[in-house]
């Protein structure tokens, strides 16, 4: 078993009186692709947000390669520098073109010489497809674009582990593809991720285990085969039964 | 062309001919009926006496030109410090508390006040607390209070541009790592300064006809040299020339800053 | 010709002068029988005390009350109103026959409104706040930063008599001139005597009257007019009664009634 990359143990999260998160343990070895199934409302995106600290958490840890990220108090820009997301609606700045959107960040945060960093931009758009749209503007871009584009611009960062929340769900059917083709490429590389979605077909093919959430806990977790063919928790049941039939 | 085209072609020649004949009737109505009004010789001698206006028209151009002037050194600390007081009313952070309660209170105090009233309380005020010349001067305390209110106005137009962009493009870029101070440098102000253009050169036009209240303290600038001359020569001419001044500035100005907001908007769609 | 003008005030004051009068205004006032004069809004000391025209207290007051009794018009028919500056000079119709507020008589006015003859002569004299170290001579003002009301005819005084190096601030009152010199933005201000004087005792803290200038002294001395509409037929029995009241000392009594304290103030070398 390699060592975990990202840890959480016994995690929760209440909006006001409202329970959330009610204790998520979940481990994830680096170069792992974890993907998270449930119904709408069953906390994925919350759960996404509480790692990347965008909400604090009530109880529980979160360590990322041992380090406890979740202390209050810490300083969370080198914590979410390691950590990159990417969202249902693409959030790319509409007032920069996709080259500047995808340099920002490193330019202000790493202070990377601009040479080097533009020919690494341009290397990423390179990788992904993208070279001929660099020095277009968010709204000149079809969504899947914009899509590739925002993870591109998380990739730039350098990240250590990327987490996805439904980000194919707003796009066209016929512009899923392409965002799910850059996700393969990238577990080719060999990227720790964990991504919330929908996509059960690309869940089954791609992961390398599935975590099926209800209620505000994991109930049921395993390797696609196991989890898609013989689930064994009845809510699991239940909710393959509704999203596959 | 095709149908649709053809057919937009002619409404708009339609429209145009409306427009151009109706303008046509009202001017020719008040050409032509305005002078037939009994008043009309004793108006024409106290507003539009040619030798009045050909006598004190260069003098009223260079008074205006302190126009110009103040109004060339108000406007960048104008947007300095109306974006310090609209930031100062975002500040987020608890420790940072009163800091918005000053801008809030700063806001409602300048807006609330009548902006000749801040030029007397501030032109008179501040120097007769015991300021020696030169910087007792009615130019530097006018400035102060036009800069003072005009900022006010300035920072609720930012404010509403700021609160307009979406949170999700203020949490895009705490995600990537970047600070407080560069997500607001970066992402949120080049958002909203870009929205409240339009709303910030309606204020710069008002600034613009604002500067002239600074006469209360004592500077001669345009409207001022107009009220002398009218006062010397009881003809209201001089004013007919000083707004000709205006317009002469101020309409290719809205015009042109028109021209930018469509140039920009049709490059970016 | 003065000589004509004592025979023809003989004779009117001879045939029964009230009688004459009469005749002399009749159908040319607003009001049958009656006569509108307009005052300052509000009227200054000491020209109207308290700002009570009706009272008759105070110089112009007095100067219209017997200015109606030379014309034959009773006291109970003389009707006060109040206008401003602008309201006087514009064009259309007026609703007073006279208005009295220390207009100077100027050629330029002349063309738009009429003036009786002179009621007054006003010198003009130099408002300081503490004369230390100050002479009246033409070579110390020369120095000052001066301060002047628009509407007045004192601007011209100062840029041609005086011509001061610094250019002078202008204001649109006696209030905010004295304002800008507590706030020591001007060190002197040029007003007629009786203002200056009327300022320097009750407005202005510390203010001193630092000389006046003999009327000759000035290109045009400041004579104060009864101001009417272009071409009103009343000026001829405002002329005539005015010229007798100055004939038969009445002028000069109410002046020492009530701008005693215009004489001790030194002369400008
Ligand atoms: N900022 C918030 N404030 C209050 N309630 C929230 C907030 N974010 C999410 N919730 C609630 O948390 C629950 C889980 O939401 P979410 O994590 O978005 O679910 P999912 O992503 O699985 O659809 C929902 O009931 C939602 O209403
Ligand atoms: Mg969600």
């Amino acid at each position: 078993m390699p060592e975990a990359k990202l840890v959480l143990q016994g995690v929760k999260k209440s909006f006001g009186e409202n329970p959330v998160l009610c204790g998520i343990d979940l481990s994830i070895a680096r170069g792992d692709m974890i993907c998270l199934i449930g119904a709408s409302g069953s906390g994925k995106s919350t759960l996404l947000r509480c790692i990347n600290q965008l909400e604090p958490i009530d109880e529980g840890t979160i360590l990322l390669d041992g380090q406890d990220i979740s202390e209050p108090g810490i300083d969370l820009a080198p914590v979410r520098r390691r950590i990159g997301i990417v969202f249902q609606s693409y959030n790319l700045f509409p007032h920069m073109s996709a080259l500047d959107n995808v340099v920002l960040a490193p330019r202000r945060v790493l202070h990377e010489a601009s040479e080097a960093l533009h020919a690494r931009a341009a290397a990423l758009f390179d990788r992904f497809g993208l070279a001929p749209h660099m020095a277009k503007y968010p709204d000149q871009l079809s969504g899947g674009q914009q899509q590739r584009v925002a993870v591109i611009r998380a990739l730039a960062m350098q990240p250590e582990i990327m987490l996805f929340d439904e980000i194919t769900a707003a796009l066209d059917p016929e512009l899923v593809g392409e965002v799910l083709n850059l996700l393969r490429q990238l577990r080719g590389e060999g990227m720790t991720m964990l991504l919330a979605t929908h996509e059960m077909g690309f869940a089954r093919e791609v992961a390398d285990r599935v975590c099926f959430m209800d209620g505000g806990v994991i109930v049921e977790e395993g390797p696609p085969k196991e989890i898609f063919a013989a689930p064994k928790h009845v809510r699991t049941q239940a909710f393959l039964g509704a999203v596959l039939r | 062309m095709n149908r649709r085209q053809a057919y937009e072609a002619a409404q708009r020649r339609r429209s145009l001919t409306v427009a151009a004949l109706s303008t046509g009737g009202v001017l020719a109505g008040l050409i032509l009926l305005v002078p037939l009004a009994p008043g009309w010789p004793a108006v024409k001698a106290s507003f539009f006496d040619a030798t009045v206006f050909a006598e004190t028209f260069p003098t009223l151009l260079q008074a205006f030109l302190i126009d110009v002037m103040i109004f060339a050194w108000s406007v960048p600390l104008i947007l300095a410090l109306g974006l310090a007081i609209a930031l100062a009313r975002g500040a987020r952070a608890p420790a940072l508390f009163p800091l918005r309660i000053f801008g809030a209170v700063y806001v409602d105090v300048f807006r609330g006040v009548p902006v000749v009233l801040t030029i007397y309380l501030i032109g008179f005020g501040v120097p007769g607390l015991g300021l020696s010349r030169p910087w007792n001067s009615p130019y530097i305390w006018g400035t102060v209070a036009l800069v003072l209110t005009y900022s006010a106005y300035v920072a609720e137009v930012l404010r509403s541009g700021i609160e307009s962009v979406h949170a999700s493009q203020r949490n895009a870029a705490i995600c990537l790592g970047l600070s407080e101070g560069d997500t607001l440098r970066y992402v949120i102000l080049p958002q909203a300064i870009r929205r409240v253009v339009p709303a910030n050169m309606n204020m710069l036009v008002a600034l613009q006809k604002d500067v002239a209240l600074l006469s209360f303290i004592g500077p001669v600038e345009i409207l001022r040299q107009a009220g002398i001359y009218k006062s010397l020569l009881a003809n209201f001419t001089p004013y007919v020339v000083a707004a000709v001044i205006f317009l002469l500035v101020t309409v290719p100005a809205t015009r042109y800053a028109d021209y930018l907001l469509n140039r920009d908007r049709n490059a970016r769609s | 010709m003065r000589k004509r003008l004592m025979v023809s005030v003989l004779t009117a004051m001879l045939a029964s002068g009230v009688a004459a009068a009469q005749s002399c205004h009749e159908g040319k006032t607003l009001t049958a029988g009656k006569l509108t004069i307009a005052t300052g809004n509000p009227a200054f000391y000491p020209w109207v005390i308290d700002d009570a025209p009706e009272s008759g207290e105070g110089f112009e007051a007095a100067v219209a009350y017997a200015l109606a009794a030379e014309m034959g018009i009773a006291r109970d028919d003389v009707v006060w109103t109040r206008t401003s500056f602008d309201q006087a000079i514009q064009p259309g119709a007026k609703d007073f026959d006279l208005n009295m507020q220390q207009f100077s008589i100027t050629e330029q006015r002349d063309q738009v409104v009429d003036f009786s003859i002179p009621y007054y002569t006003a010198p003009m004299a130099v408002l300081v706040r503490g004369i230390d170290g100050l002479v009246p001579e033409m070579e110390t003002l020369k120095g000052l930063k001066w301060g002047v009301v628009a509407s007045t005819t004192a601007l011209p005084v100062v840029l041609q008599t005086i011509a001061p190096e610094e250019s002078p601030l202008v204001y649109d009152d006696n209030i905010n001139t004295v304002e800008a010199m507590k706030a020591g933005q001007i060190d002197a201000a040029l007003f007629d005597l009786p203002t200056a004087l009327y300022l320097a005792a009750v407005v202005l803290e510390g203010g001193q009257v630092l000389g006046q200038f003999a009327p000759e002294q000035s290109d045009n001395p400041d004579h104060f007019g009864a101001l009417m509409t272009e071409g009103n037929p009343l000026k001829e029995c405002v002329d005539t009664a005015l010229a007798t009241l100055k004939e038969n000392g009445t002028l000069a009594a109410i002046e020492a009634e009530w701008l005693q304290e215009a004489t001790g103030v030194p002369l400008i070398r």
